[in-house]
């Protein structure tokens, strides 16, 4: 058990603030917001992945009685700007409603708005659209044939994104390796899926000439992205971030249908309108797809178990309209290597686009899939060499006195210590035991293995990806900022910029500051200040807001503190460095009984002026804007650059048992051990980990969105994408280890993702342990039953 | 537009729905309730659970109008009488057996369900009585440990 | 997903039911509606007019006859699971209802709804079939009955008219000697449709000989189907493992199965012979 840090609120189990109005059921979640004169948007789905849409006649809906509006896309283009793309591809248009073309099975053509949901689903069933269907391409490999349609005809090629990068002297060490060895890992397309829909409310204010937008997001720079589509001001968008975001794990990013609320209000004299997704628009249209990849990886190694160098060539299906899903191939640059001492690596990162929905950033942002090729490559050599799994694992980590240590790619690691986490984990899981408990499966018959991941969690996020895979955007800031009041009564305010989705950030904040200024956080209030009365924020995304926002909060705490202390030695007489700050209050060393107590230190900054230092501007309040650590260095001319600062560390363990007549997975047992630095608050941390791993449970068994060969969608509901319930989900043992970022305000690092990031990579380990008997292995998620026992029968797993 | 009388946490309210109604949408939008959540709308996900007549069901899975004359709780009438959290409420606040928040209320109609049926539910149970319930942030951990001090604490009261 | 407008008739007798239903062209019944509301929601059924039954309290209960089990078509699957009487009298159906749904589906959901509706994946249907339950099929022109193993025509599709209802279930009741039950059942996840289903109820004389022996199978064909070839090799036979591996390889004449997203056509076929296997095991112990 690690020590407690000599903290008082930080790290020690406490209530989550959002859980009361949570639980009471006093959510504030988007459809809950309710406005006298609401119109409800409806959208129509192109049946078809690829067709020219040769006509739209609306007349039979819009004289159906309470349709207001029936929009069309080029309506909509005319009068908006195409939405955000990442890469320089002026030719792929992403448009909230098709124009001309649709692209996938799903994609929106109309947008109807009426006085109920109900009657624009009527109204959408009665508008004709004459298609004339066209060759489409789901098969991304083949889609980077030269005679395959294009899904994007101006861009003439199915590419969107192709580079080679080689991170030191890879044709070297593949010469003097002893042995390599060659797969292919396959991540199929999967996402996060929350309970909650995507859902936006936009009202044109027609009095203030602005729009006000709430909506279910959880996205960088969504007010900018309305504003550049709407064609309207940045400060005449104003997003309430007080929204309750019932899941979003990265997917949350409904800037289509955003625009679409917008633009109606406005047109519609500014009658408020809302669009909520139902499980079918968010499933097949909604733009919540996840990475979708095949991994070509070569390694080489030693016979001694030594890796010294990979190639891998990432080839992602970014579907009809790539947004920011693209950069899910840049990001996980940050950790190509994984935990281990690799000595050169050469990526071939390739984006290609085909007629399914649109990829948007998912959990971890590509890291999860990567995690799984580079787990599974260590697997292979282990296999390949005869060796234990977890030997292999120890003899390649990054030494614990090596940090901050530099991967090829250029990023230094902050800090870790991987031998120690893994031998946490296998004491947890009691390694001997599993393995007892394998052979005798085995023996009885059954199928069993045991699954080994561990895994880096990169945290804090930065947008250099961005500028490696697209310089002309020239952005590397990447910052977070938050506002600390303290009023007349002495009580704290902490503002914050974004929306939450479950990860606590009120909690958060208030711990922090709580710490900082030594007052009870149960007694802090922090607001979401809406997208013009905050600062700015890059949202909770890349596993950054525990260091960003927590380092934000802190640093405006201390502002507060550092000018409490001047008020107070300007009323005792005496040098700041002569005095103590405790719990607020502040007192002479010397002589303790002279003392300020925080309620007169607030009054004397909010009322009594003469008392302040000369020209120190009164009230008590700060902010705080935080550029990430180590962000914001161009990459050097070899493509060295640091991606992320922080980087947390997972060692995941598991017994499965399959049932070699069926397929079907159990498991038997799974057990993690973490290290995210100082936890700020135990209950979030584990309840993330934990979540995560049923998450990465549902990615390696269950979770696929299938399309038919002929780029039919067929996984739209909850019947067919099968979520894991808490019959698939085993208890998960969980034991923490603490290794402090030197980056971060308190020590802390990133939490949100690794359970994700590690689960599917264990998963695969497990499984292909109780294959190895039989001589069999299996690189590609889902790793349904039908595919494992196809591959028991000898077929061809589909 | 049919009118729909029916008593709700305890309540009795009269609204007007055409036959297509929900039970589910009634309840938030014509009643104005809104712990009742809407995840699926197709019987999956159990966001939209609430007490009919003394058992849980899905209120997606049924129309209003079939509710008239019947008896509905929703997660709205796990509160004390004076609003604060009720005993499965501050259960789950105490294992932080929730996330985002959006499957929880459905979750405690579960956990009310079970622990009326069943005051020291096994593990077996308590997975039954929360099966059909989807959970994407938690992992279901803190959820069983919240339903696990809910059961602690209606047993000690009793 | 909001259904089509639709009129809505809350039955209060059968007759009033049977009336409405054969009063307006287009008109169906819901039952427990735990299939039928989401093919509204998704206007995959699209009704003018619906007429409820859940309002007849005639319509639910359980009870027996000297060779029946009867049950109302009416009767939530949670009240059959839950039941002694069925536990009892034919518990093939009591360890069937256990895979159906989840307990909020089945507090809703009904026996008759499930064996109406003939999902071909279905557990309630399948039991049907195995013990070849009688099906009670009012009008108003009256009541015939229809045994289950001739009531399907298709996956979704049964003899059952436009203006009839299904009234009542009766499981026949089998009496003497020691009765074994198994059933299994393959599904991704729990409480998912099954992909192969199998329901197996046997009956052993003192010395252990199968005297008599049912066995179906659900989600290999377009609805469930009796393994008769194997049933008649069960018969006469002291069962074990050896013995049920020699014979199972019967049941793929009476299989057709399909491809679909959770399971291919061999999956199904391969599956359905180890389930067998586990079923019959599971009756014999």
């Amino acid at each position: 058990m690690t020590a407690l840090p000599n903290t008082r609120y930080v790290a020690h189990k406490r209530r989550v603030t959002e859980d009361k109005r949570l639980a009471a059921g006093r959510g504030n979640f988007v459809q809950d917001i309710q406005m006298p004169g609401t119109l409800h948007v409806a959208v129509l789905a192109s049946p078809h992945p690829r067709a020219n849409i040769l006509s739209i006649n609306a007349d039979a809906a819009l004289a159906l009685p309470g349709v207001a509006c029936v929009l069309t896309g080029a309506e909509l283009y005319a009068a908006t700007n195409p939405l955000y793309g990442g890469l320089p591809t002026p030719e792929v248009k992403w448009l909230p409603l098709a124009v001309g073309m649709t692209r996938y099975a799903g994609e929106w053509v109309c947008a109807v708005a009426a006085t109920s949901r109900a009657i624009a689903e009527d109204a959408i069933e009665l508008i004709e659209v004459d298609y004339e269907s066209l060759p489409c391409i789901v098969d991304p490999e083949e889609a980077l044939k030269d005679d395959a349609p294009l899904v994007h005809p101006g861009h003439k090629s199915n590419v969107l994104y192709r580079r080679t990068f080689t991170w030191g002297p890879v044709a070297d060490d593949f010469a003097k390796s002893e042995e390599t060895l060659s797969f292919r890992a396959r991540w199929n397309r999967s996402s996060t899926v929350p309970i909650e829909t995507f859902g936006a409310l936009a009202r044109w204010d027609q009095g203030r000439d602005m729009l006000e937008v709430w909506a279910s997001i959880q996205m960088p720079n969504y007010a900018e992205q309305i504003a550049n589509a709407l064609r309207i001001p940045l400060n005449a968008v104003r997003v309430h971030q007080d929204v309750d975001v019932g899941g979003s794990y990265g997917v949350k990013r409904g800037i289509k249908h955003t625009i679409i609320v917008g633009y109606l209000s406005r047109k519609l004299g500014g009658v408020p309108v809302r669009l909520i997704e139902d499980r079918f628009d968010n499933m097949s249209g909604g733009d919540a797809h996840g990475p979708d990849r095949i991994f070509d990886t070569k390694v080489a190694f030693d016979r001694d178990g030594t890796i010294r160098s990979m190639k891998v060539r990432a080839i992602d299906d970014a579907g009809a309209y790539p947004g920011r899903g693209p950069f899910q191939l840049g990001k996980p640059i940050a950790a190509l290597c994984g935990p281990y001492t690799v000595n050169s690596i050469e990526y071939e990162a390739i984006s290609v686009t085909t007629n399914k929905t649109g990829q948007v950033p998912v959990r971890g942002f590509g890291q999860s899939p990567t995690n799984f090729m580079i787990e599974t490559m260590v697997d292979k050599v282990a296999r390949h060499l005869g060796m234990d799994r977890l030997v292999i694992r120890r003899k390649n980590f990054i030494s614990p006195d090596a940090f901050p240590y530099e991967i090829p790619t250029g990023t230094k690691y902050d800090s870790g210590n991987y031998p120690v986490v893994l031998d946490k984990g296998v004491a947890l899981a009691d390694w001997q035991r599993l393995v007892k408990q394998r052979e005798a499966l085995r023996a009885k018959g059954r199928l069993a293995g045991i699954g080994i991941a561990t895994c880096l969690e990169p945290g804090g996020g930065n947008n250099m990806f961005e500028y490696l895979m697209n310089p002309s955007a020239e952005i590397t800031t990447f910052m977070e900022g938050c506002g600390i009041r303290i009023d007349g009564h002495g009580k704290i305010t902490g503002v914050m910029g974004t929306t939450t989705s479950g990860q606590g950030h009120e909690t958060l904040v208030a711990t922090i500051m709580g710490e900082d200024l030594e007052r009870e956080p149960d007694d802090i209030r922090v607001v979401h200040a809406d997208s013009l009365a905050g600062l700015p924020t890059r949202s909770p995304v890349a596993s950054r807001m525990a260091i960003m926002l927590g380092g934000a909060a802190s640093g405006a705490a201390r502002k507060i503190k550092d000018k409490l202390l001047k008020i107070a030695a300007h009323n005792l007489g005496k040098p700041e460095s002569e005095l103590e700050y405790d719990g607020g209050a502040i007192f002479d060393r010397a002589d303790p009984a002279r003392k300020l107590s925080w309620e007169q230190l607030c009054t004397i900054a909010h009322r009594q002026y003469h008392k302040l230092p000369p020209g120190m501007e009164p009230g008590l309040q700060a902010e705080y804007v935080w550029q990430v650590p180590r962000g914001g260095g161009l990459p050097d001319k070899d493509d060295k650059v640091q991606l992320y600062p922080c980087f947390s560390f997972q060692a995941h363990l598991a017994l499965v048992d399959i049932d070699p007549d069926t397929g079907k997975v159990n498991i038997l047992d799974y057990a993690l051990a973490h290290d995210c630095g100082t936890v700020i608050n135990p209950d979030i941390v584990r309840g993330m980990i934990i979540g995560g791993v049923a998450h990465g449970i549902g990615a390696a068994l269950y979770e696929k969105f299938h399309y038919a060969p002929d780029g039919q969608f067929m996984s739209a509901t909850f019947a067919d994408y099968l979520i894991p319930s808490v019959f698939e989900v085993p208890f998960v043992k969980d034991v923490e280890h603490c290794t402090p970022s030197p980056l971060t305000s308190h020590g802390q690092k990133g939490s949100g993702e690794g359970g994700y990031l590690g689960a599917p990579a264990c998963i695969a380990s497990a499984v292909n342990d109780a294959l190895a008997p039989r001589n069999l292995s299996l690189d590609s998620l889902p790793m349904r039953m039908m595919d494992i026992e196809a591959l028991l029968n000898g077929d061809q797993p589909t | 537009m049919s009118e729909i009388k029916l008593t709700i946490n305890g309540v009795t309210r009269t609204a007007s729905a055409e036959p297509r109604t929900s039970l589910l949408d009634f309840i938030r939008e014509h009643l104005g309730l809104t712990a009742t959540h809407m995840g699926c709308e197709h019987g999956v996900c159990g966001a939209c659970s609430v007490m009919l007549d003394g058992v849980p069901v899905r209120s997606c899975l049924m129309f209003a109008v079939q509710a008239d004359g019947h008896d509905v709780m929703t997660a709205e009438g796990l509160r004390d009488a004076d609003g604060a959290p009720g005993v499965i409420m501050d259960s789950f606040i105490e294992a932080h057996g929730m996330q985002c928040g959006y499957c929880t209320p459905g979750m405690m109609v579960a956990t009310h369900a079970l622990l009326s049926q069943s005051p020291d539910p096994t593990d077996d149970e308590i997975r039954e009585a929360i099966g059909g319930n989807l959970c994407r942030c938690t992992g279901y951990a803190q959820i069983i440990e919240a339903i696990r001090i809910a059961a602690q604490r209606l047993r000690d009261a009793t | 997903m909001k259904p089509a407008p639709f009129d809505y008739i809350k039955a209060t007798s059968l007759d009033h039911a049977l009336a409405a239903l054969a009063a307006h062209d287009d008109a169906i019944v819901i039952a427990g509606g735990q299939t039928l509301v989401p093919m509204m929601a998704m206007r995959l059924a699209r009704p003018s007019c619906l007429v409820d039954l859940n309002e007849i309290a005639d319509l639910s209960g359980i009870e027996t006859s000297e060779k029946y089990l009867h049950i109302r078509a009416m009767t939530r699957q949670a009240k059959v699971l839950a039941s002694d009487i069925v536990r009892t009298k034919v518990p093939l159906l009591t360890k069937a209802l256990s895979f159906v749904g989840h307990t909020q589906t089945r507090n809703r959901g009904t026996l008759g709804g499930s064996i109406a509706h003939g999902d071909p994946s279905a557990e309630i249907p399948l039991c049907a079939i195995a013990l070849n339950a009688e099906i009670d099929l009012a009008s108003q022109s009256g009541t015939r009955t229809v045994a289950a193993c001739n009531f399907y025509e298709g996956p979704l599709m049964s003899v059952r008219r436009a203006d009839e209802i299904l009234s009542e279930v009766r499981f026949p009741i089998w009496e003497g000697g020691n009765i074994g039950t198994g059933f299994q059942e393959i599904s991704p996840r729990h409480g998912d449709f099954a992909i192969v289903a199998v329901a197996v109820q046997l009956q052993f004389d003192a010395d252990n000989i199968c005297r008599r022996a049912a066995v179906a199978l659900g989600g290999a064909s377009p609805n469930p189907v009796r393994a008769a070839e194997l049933e008649a090799a069960l018969y006469g036979q002291r069962i074990d493992a050896a013995l049920v591996a020699k014979i199972v390889g019967s049941i793929d004449r009476v299989l057709s199965p399909t491809d679909d997203l959770h399971a291919s056509a061999a999956y199904r076929r391969r599956v359905a012979k180890s389930l067998t296997m586990r079923a019959i095991l599971e009756a014999a112990i």
